[in-house]
């Protein structure tokens, strides 16, 4: 079982005999005064998404779901498509299903699919991912104070701050947990 | 491999935070208050029964220096502060974090009205422009701030009235969801005189049998720093130290050693008051920064 303190972005838990995962996540307190646990949860089946906000000593069943090893292959107009890589079977998961991991996807990566009996319906990434800088604006010369940083947009449609001197065409590893720059990847 | 970017970047907000804290101790040592440091690992906090104690072999981690600050004024220091590390378990959120900085400090012969009043002239003092931004909101520090008591913030800004919100157990609901949400954000606000339940170390208001001298500053919406006019009664201290051990038993809470040698020394305490406040929170206000992992250099998940 978990408890109030376990409570973060991306647990998953079992409500109400569906599995659920935690969206969005705050904590709140009043310095003297009793926590408040407010929770975005999303089904994850029905992709249903509600607010919901928990009290210490509340505790929570974890979502247990089986996790099939898959290959993302491809994105089409019907979603993001995955390969079983022991059946070679296929599957779908929509938009609305990966939420933000969509940005961490890169073609013929493995990751893991949690399944509801046939349906995926969530992914399991690795922490973290390399992707490609398609935009940022150029390093303005005469900034050279350390630790400035600029806007830039990954292939995958993915913008997040990343340090001043990072040119577009590098890869860089962001970290999936927090969405956040790591370091440029030697090539 | 290169820095770590995530450390890099929060220099120039880093730097303004040792600036910041160099001006705080100057503001209080111009005043002639003595910075102390009190031990940071104790072997009994005072019981509360919301604020649980990180655990250190047999003894804990400091939840607050206020017990060994007032065995100091027991002992006749009269005006003391501290900037020290407090922790409390499980406290992680956007403004939160288990391990935090504190200011606090006591002033002898004084109740929480001086305390008010320290807290306009230390902001005065760090904010010279007289205006904050912060999240977007323009604060005008223009002293007095606004001061209402909790009794009529229930009757301003919450459907239910203050009486009504204790009998039913919706005291913090209420005043963490409805009031700090409406509380106005162009200024600060003080709000006090908290129901006697919410505050087992300050003292009653006198002809008020339910209500104690407890203030809280609130910033920009934010919970800034919390004061009271110090309870220096050592039957009465006893007394609301065992109803909260009572509360932490009944909800299954670990019971805690009582702190013996404050509740001795207390009858020595003269009338003071004392106020904490969150200096990763008003580094949060002056560098305008959204949480409070952006003014700290290393938070528990990137240690």
């Amino acid at each position: 079982m978990y408890n109030c303190s376990d409570l973060k972005k991306g647990l998953k838990l079992l409500i109400d005999g569906e599995p659920h995962v935690i969206a969005q996540f705050d904590f709140s307190k009043p310095g003297k005064g009793q926590a408040l646990y407010r929770c975005k949860l999303r089904n994850m089946i029905t992709g249903s998404l509600f607010d919901r906000t928990y009290r210490s000593g509340e505790s929570f069943e974890p979502a247990s779901l089986e996790e099939r090893d898959m290959q993302y292959l491809y994105q089409d107009e019907t979603g993001y498509i995955f390969m079983d890589k022991k059946t070679y079977d296929q599957i779908t998961l929509t938009e609305e299903t990966l939420g933000d991991d969509k940005y961490f996807l890169i073609d013929n990566m493995d990751v893991e699919i949690l399944m509801y009996g046939e349906r995926g319906i969530g992914i399991s990434l690795p922490n973290f991912v390399n992707l490609r800088v398609t935009q940022s604006d150029p390093w303005v010369k005469g900034d050279t104070a350390a630790g400035n940083n600029k806007p830039a947009t990954v292939e995958t449609g993915y913008t997040l701050q990343v340090p001043s001197f990072v040119e577009e065409g590098v890869l860089i590893q962001i970290d999936t947990r927090t969405g956040d720059y790591v370091t440029r990847v030697k090539e | 491999m290169e820095p770590n970017w995530q450390l890099v970047r929060k220099r120039e907000t880093l730097e303004r935070r040792a600036r910041i804290i160099h001006q705080i101790r100057a503001f209080f040592m111009n005043q002639s208050f003595l910075e102390v440091e009190t031990p940071q690992r104790i072997p009994a906090n005072a019981p509360e029964l919301f604020i649980d104690a990180v655990p250190s072999a047999e003894w804990f981690l400091q939840t607050s220096p206020e017990l060994c600050m007032k065995r100091l004024l027991s002992a006749g220091y009269e005006q003391l502060f501290q900037i020290c590390h407090c922790w409390r378990s499980g406290e992680r959120g956007r403004r939160h974090l288990p391990e935090y900085t504190m200011l606090e400090w006591y002033r002898s012969h004084c109740d929480y009205h001086q305390l008010m009043a320290d807290c306009e002239d230390l902001l005065t003092t760090l904010v010279p422009e007289g205006q904050l931004l912060w999240n977007n909101i323009t604060i005008d520090l223009a002293t007095p701030w606004p001061r209402i008591t909790v009794k009529d913030a229930f009757t301003n800004y919450s459907s239910i009235s203050l009486d009504d919100a204790l009998e039913s157990d919706q005291f913090d609901a209420i005043i963490t969801e409805i009031i700090e949400p409406s509380l106005p954000r162009n200024k600060p606000i003080f709000l006090y005189d908290y129901p006697l339940e919410h505050a087992s170390l300050a003292r009653k208001k006198p002809d008020h049998e339910n209500t104690a001298e407890r203030v809280e500053l609130y910033i920009g919406g934010m919970e800034l720093a919390n004061g009271f006019s110090e309870l220096n009664d050592p039957a009465e201290q006893r007394l609301r130290f065992q109803i909260e051990e009572d509360l932490r038993r009944q909800q299954g809470k670990t019971p805690y050693p009582s702190p013996i040698p404050f509740l001795d020394e207390l009858e020595q305490l003269p009338d003071c008051a004392g106020i904490a406040l969150g200096i990763d929170r008003l580094i949060m206000l002056l560098c305008d920064k959204k949480t409070i992992d952006d003014v700290v250099l290393f938070t528990p998940e990137n240690l």
